[in-house]
């Protein structure tokens, strides 16, 4: 097991190299001149090459990435020139919004998901699983800004149960932050529960076909337990890689959903640095946001070795 | 048959809906077996042994149609309802899959897998149920079966794997065993091993049990009754020894021939049955065995033969032109 997670590790670094490479030549190859939109257009052309030099934007572009590099190997992201924050800071204020978000989301995809996708697979072809696949296919094609707004006016302007916008810390009010929290993720959950209940009712319709489940009733195991403990696990390989991206993407944040419902995540903080061409917090971001991601699906990888024994032992 | 059947099976058949028409996979079959009797199920493959046997435990597909009884102590297992069903698999019945490869759950434990049987129908506590799935382990001939319950089916091998299976079969002391072509997936070396242990265990425990197979040698010296089946019908029914002594039905002489002889010189030809079964969803108006069959005269393509009994008791088959009578000679 060690071993595996070692080489598992190894293979980490390539993405991670080409994943900062990546990162950094599209914050540089955005048109527009770093200096210039620090200085404003009446700053001197003096004064501008005196901040080029100094920022080292007059180096070629292969030694500014690898200085940038050595920095990061070094924990420094860099610092935002208009806010002085450091790109570390700006990440660990807003993180815990996007994760919260991302969190919630997935077990909401997943409460809907799982229970829906066992009793399809259960009864596949009736008109139950059917109507069920359809009512997947069509909530999958409602985009997250639509459901954000029909959920908006269902249940803060209606019914008013829930805030429409805004966000209470945690540790200042435990229950309204759950309240602010409840509508973005429902948004999106409700796009993500359709994929994983097609990916584990299809997984779970071939695995009832296998010889070990007739054995299992031949055995005379209660239905539930055939279904949760026999059909379940082996089922659900694709489903763990399927919710394994999408916390992945989660943790950088929704744009769109943090966007509507005025959540300061990490999708926000992209957002602002775009529009305020902070390019060091845009490739500091991007940089730790991939990161998050790889790491995710190192951890999806080691779950597979959990999940099936024959992966661990290395049969398969 | 001596004595009150413990499971009889009467005019079951099974229909399966398939793109090219309704197969008809078992066909009218009448048998049963006493307790504590063997049984031996022999046919060639796609003769319909297996989906037979899936009938008796009610596993069928699910677009299988069945109709028919199979009367098992008493109930009759078509019309039983399915908790009542679930109590008695496992429990009374149990069965032995073809393929160990397949018939175990790759992402459970050896343990998890005996234990749960156990603990679903004896209501043993964990430590009981551990200690009796040792001694389960032992009895089957499994080594060091303590440190077995902790490992997963892919660390043991084909035969350790079948052996487990038939530790799981075993668990709660059924009345009867189903046994489909328990050692077909297996070494030759193993064969011999696995079926010698199935008729240890079946002694020893006075249990029923039905060996489904393709091989007429292994029923020989282990059974006590042979059903032999082709094309979904049951086509000659006797005590073993009677049926290896006084065949009647061609088929059954074919299937014999069929097996490859120890002592046959270098380079022989191994013998097989020429020609193929019929295709199950065009069945023959004749008797299914007609084209295949050297005896087979014009009445054979016309009229389905009927199971009739033959002068020794307990002995029936389906022919027009049995072999050692008058009217059985090559045509």
């Amino acid at each position: 097991m060690l071993g595996f997670v070692a080489r598992r590790l190894l293979y980490l670094v390539p993405v991670l190299l080409a994943v900062s490479l990546l990162t950094f030549l599209i914050a540089s190859l955005l048109p527009g001149d770093l200096a210039y939109t620090i200085l404003g257009d009446q700053a001197t052309p003096e004064k501008v090459a005196a901040l080029r030099r100094d920022m080292g934007l007059d180096q070629p572009i292969w030694w500014r990435y690898l200085s940038w590099l050595g920095n990061v190997v070094q924990g420094d992201f860099g610092r935002s020139f208009r806010t002085g924050q450091t790109v570390l800071q700006a990440v660990a204020e807003r993180l815990p919004v996007s994760l919260e978000l991302m969190l919630l989301a997935q077990i909401g995809a997943l409460t809907i998901g799982i229970p829906l996708a066992i009793a399809c697979a259960v009864r596949s072809g009736s008109a139950f699983d059917r109507f069920m696949t359809g009512t997947a296919f069509s909530m999958l094609s409602v985009p997250a800004f639509l459901s954000a707004i029909l959920l908006i006016y269902l249940f803060a302007v209606e019914l008013r149960w829930l805030p429409a916008t805004g966000y209470i810390p945690f540790h200042e009010d435990p229950v309204g932050n759950l309240r602010c929290f409840l509508l973005p993720a429902l948004t999106l959950a409700l796009g993500e529960w359709p994929v994983l209940m097609r990916v584990l009712r299809s997984d779970m319709i071939a695995t009832l076909q296998e010889d070990y489940i007739a054995m299992a009733r031949a055995k005379g195991l209660k239905p539930s337990r055939i279904l949760l403990v026999h059909a379940l696990k082996p089922s659900s390989l694709t489903l763990v890689t399927v919710t394994g991206i999408n916390i992945g993407r989660l943790i950088g944040g929704t744009v769109i959903v943090e966007s509507i419902f005025a959540l300061p995540g990490i999708g926000r903080l992209l957002l602002n640095a775009i529009f305020t061409r902070d390019l060091i917090i845009l490739q500091g971001v991007v940089l730790i946001v991939a990161l998050g991601y790889v790491m995710i699906n190192f951890i999806v990888d080691l779950l597979y070795a959990v999940l099936d024994p024959r992966i661990r032992h290395g049969h398969a | 048959m001596t004595g009150p059947a413990l499971l009889s099976v009467e005019g079951v058949s099974v229909n399966l809906p398939t793109p090219r028409g309704n197969l008809r996979a078992v066909d009218r079959v009448d048998l049963s077996v006493g307790a504590g009797r063997t049984l031996g199920i022999v046919g060639e493959s796609g003769c319909g042994k297996t989906m037979l046997s899936r009938a008796i435990l009610q596993l069928l597909p699910k677009k299988a149609m069945l109709s028919g009884r199979v009367m098992f102590d008493g109930q009759d297992l078509v019309r039983l309802d399915r908790e009542r069903l679930r109590k008695l698999r496992g429990r009374s019945l149990a069965v032995v899959f073809q393929d160990p490869m397949t018939s175990l759950n790759p992402v459970l434990t050896i343990g998890t897998q005996l234990i749960e049987t156990l603990q679903e129908h004896l209501e043993l506590d964990g430590q009981a149920a551990k200690l009796r799935s040792i001694e389960l382990l032992t009895a089957v001939g499994i080594p060091a079966p303590e440190q077995r319950l902790m490992q997963y089916p892919h660390q043991l091998s084909g035969g350790m794997r079948q052996r487990v299976a038939i530790a799981i079969a075993l668990s709660c002391e059924p009345k009867l065993l189903i046994a489909d072509e328990p050692t077909t997936a297996l070494d030759v070396t193993i064969q011999a091993q696995i079926l010698d242990l199935l008729a240890r265990e079946q002694r020893r425990r006075h249990m029923a049990m039905i060996i489904i197979t393709h091989d007429l040698g292994v029923v020989a010296g282990r059974t006590d009754e042979v059903a032999v089946m082709y094309a979904g019908r049951v086509v000659e029914r006797a005590p073993t020894h009677d049926l290896f002594k006084r065949m009647r039905m061609p088929y059954t002489e074919a299937l014999l021939a069929a097996i490859p002889k120890i002592d046959a010189k270098p380079h022989t030809p191994l013998p097989a049955i020429s020609g193929r079964p019929p295709d199950p969803t065009r069945p023959l108006k004749g008797c299914s065995f007609s084209p295949r069959c050297r005896y087979a005269w014009a009445q054979c393509q016309i009229e389905k033969p009927r199971l009739e009994d033959a002068d020794s008791p307990g002995h029936q088959y389906a022919c027009f032109r049995p072999l050692n009578t008058v009217a059985g000679v090559p045509a």
